[in-house]
């Protein structure tokens, strides 16, 4: 009682907030927290569990005693490997089309003058609101008909398109100062100079949380990928993970936890690794510099 | 270095809007420092960016060495500019910034290397040609831009108001830095300001805009000594000139019932009425006794040590009164003088230093 008190008081000096207000909010936060933390903490302990443990009621809150066989399980019984590679190949192709894509479309849209450039934006804006999901049956059809099924190119080529990253390049290229912009065509600088002297060196920020956002989204595409690919051949993890659920008739969760968190351990190092740039990039231009 | 002539320059941001530069023709010399000066939003820095190629000429041409620039592309211009907010780019150090246009025009690594240390040299750059510009105070920042334009050895200098962001001190002595270098280099230089110091210091001529049209060019003395009319009178010189509005009558202007002669060959030009104008040195504070003079009632002195100046208005002094009818009245006087506010002294304006312009026009008048 008397460290809430405390630590109730200490916020309101610092935000003049009532005692009340300050408590409820940190309610909320550590409930916002819970909703992110507790379902990731129960598919950390799940892939942990032997088998009839992970059926027990109560729930069991800690593994006894713990396991590391679902691990062993995983990566011996369905090509684990096979998957993490097509998961690599489908995601480091993507992501590199759609930042090269994205930054010079904006770059594009943003610096150069040319005729008809709003009603060009205005399609990409445009773009951006049609669902994925609508344009799955004719893209299925166009990509069964030329063969491209099981290929990576079938996957790759109807997910390159960009519009995110345009979008978010565009405005990034849109803030920077116009006469470091002027003052760089003064001096001499053609237009790939000027992309990659002077606006991408003070966009980084941006392009790092573009990449990030890319990175994990290709990671994570399930739906085409899943339509396209019927093996470990092109399949990248999320489809595979599928298929380790269906093999077994009734679903043994140990092994299919064990793959998730094998699955989010890239991704997740990425974002650590990256994370302060990201968060630079997101909120860049809130507060002038 | 270049010659560069302004045609009957015009550009308009609407169709239907006034133009922000209006059939502006402009003479500028090879060598020359030309200051473009006037209040804000007078088409000043937009005649400017006309210029370097970054705001098209919508009427009229813009001639650098005899050939018209249009459709030529900034970079192709060989125009350098020194920007307001310096525009250094920040992910590169001093050294890096200079060489910049030298690179991309493919000159030569070792002789970039000279120009570059040649320009450090001049502006005092050397030991931060590694540092990059976040980590420079404004006045070396506004160094590196300079250094920026110097290394490329261009036709034409633009600068726009390099020097408003640094503080008053550093201002003076880069003032006279910039002015001493262009004259050591000889380029043609083009000086945008609102700073009518910066504009009466620096520059060989001076032009004043006013509303996107040119009032006159000039050199400085010749400015203040003889404006073309009103506008130039009150915008140039500090504290501004006083202009009173005055009837004529017999030859003679009526200033606050001080009978002021008109030059017989004005008389004719003059029409009922005339605004004359007197700069704040061009009054003397006369004794009470003299029977020509404006008794003044003082409203504030400001004591600049070496000088004072006196604003006074005729009649009583009234407080309440937020608008009073007669004009307020600037008179500098030599160093401090007895006078105190509520006071009232009799001046007199010396004769010969007096300007007269047209009343309705605004218009100088000559004979």
């Amino acid at each position: 009682m008397i460290g809430r008190k405390e630590v109730a008081h200490g916020a309101e000096a610092a935000s003049h907030r009532s005692p009340a207000m300050t408590v409820a909010g940190y309610v909320g936060m550590v409930l916002v927290v819970l909703l992110v933390a507790v379902p990731l903490f129960w598919i950390v302990i799940t892939s942990l569990k032997e088998r009839q443990d992970i059926y027990v009621r109560p729930a069991q809150w800690l593994p006894a005693p713990g396991t590391t066989d679902n691990y062993a399980d995983v990566t011996t019984r369905i090509p684990f490997f096979d998957y993490f590679r097509n998961s690599l190949v489908i995601t480091i192709s993507l992501a590199t089309i759609k930042i090269v894509l994205g930054v010079i479309s904006a770059y594009a849209l943003a610096l150069l003058r040319f005729p008809g450039r709003g009603l060009v934006f205005l399609v990409v804006i445009a773009a951006l609101m049609v669902p994925n999901q609508i344009t799955v049956i004719s893209n299925y059809a166009l990509v069964a008909q030329l063969g491209w099924r099981n290929t990576f190119q079938g996957i790759i080529v109807p997910l390159a398109g960009v519009a995110f990253g345009t979008f978010l390049m565009r405005n990034q290229f849109l803030g920077l100062p116009s006469e470091i912009i002027e003052a760089a065509r003064l001096d001499g600088a053609g237009p790939l100079k000027l992309l990659w002297r002077v606006a991408l060196p003070m966009s980084w920020p941006t392009v790092v949380a573009f990449a990030l956002i890319t990175v994990v989204n290709e990671w994570n595409e399930y739906l085409w990928p899943f339509l396209m690919s019927d093996d470990s051949r092109t399949a990248p993890l999320p489809v595979g993970l599928t298929l380790l659920q269906n093999n077994d008739g009734v679903t043994n969760w140990g092994p299919v936890m064990a793959a998730t968190v094998l699955a989010m351990l890239p991704v997740l190092v990425l974002f650590l690794v990256l994370q302060r740039q990201m968060i630079k990039g997101l909120t860049a231009g809130a507060v002038k510099s | 270095m270049a010659t560069v002539y302004f045609d009957e320059a015009t550009r308009r941001y609407s169709k239907d809007g006034a133009p922000a530069v209006d059939h502006v023709t402009l003479d500028i010399a090879d060598g020359e420092f030309l200051v473009l000066v006037g209040p804000s939003g007078c088409g000043k820095s937009t005649s400017l960016r006309m210029l370097a190629g970054l705001e098209p000429v919508d009427g009229g041409r813009i001639l650098v060495d005899g050939h018209d620039q249009k459709g030529v592309r900034p970079r192709d211009r060989d125009i350098a500019m020194v920007f307001q907010s310096y525009a250094l780019y920040p992910n590169m150090s001093a050294a890096q910034n200079m060489a910049f246009a030298l690179d991309n025009s493919k000159v030569a690594k070792a002789e970039i290397r000279s120009r570059v240390a040649e320009a450090a040299r001049i502006l005092e750059l050397e030991d931060l040609l590694d540092r990059k510009p976040g980590q420079m105070s404004g006045g070396q920042r506004q160094r590196v831009a300079m250094g920026r334009a110097i290394v490329r050895q261009p036709k034409v200098f633009c600068m726009d108001e390099p020097l408003s962001n640094l503080d008053a001190k550093l201002r003076v002595s880069t003032r006279s830095q910039i002015a001493g270098l262009q004259r050591r280099l000889g380029i043609t230089t083009v000086y945008v300001t609102h700073d009518q110091v910066e504009a009466m210091t620096m520059g060989h001529r001076v032009a004043v805009l006013r509303d996107g049209r040119l009032q006159q060019v000039a050199p400085p003395d010749e400015l203040y000594d003889r404006p073309v009319n009103t506008f130039v009178a009150a915008f140039i010189g500090s504290p501004a000139i006083t202009l009173v509005d005055a009837p004529v009558r017999d030859g003679r202007a009526d200033v606050h019932g001080l009978e002021v002669p008109i030059d017989r060959s004005l008389a004719g030009a003059a029409g009922e009425r005339v605004t004359v104008g007197v700069r704040p040195e061009s009054w003397r504070i006369v004794p009470e006794s003299d029977p020509e003079g404006i008794d003044l009632t003082v409203e504030l002195v400001e004591s600049l040590g070496s000088e004072s100046f006196v604003y006074g208005r005729r009649g009583p002094l009234d407080p309440a009164d937020d608008a009073p009818d007669t004009e307020r009245v600037t008179i500098k006087t030599e160093k401090r003088v007895p006078v105190a506010v509520g006071e009232t002294v009799r001046v007199r304006p010396v004769e010969s230093e007096v300007h007269v312009f047209d009343g309705s026009s605004g218009e100088r008048l000559v004979g």
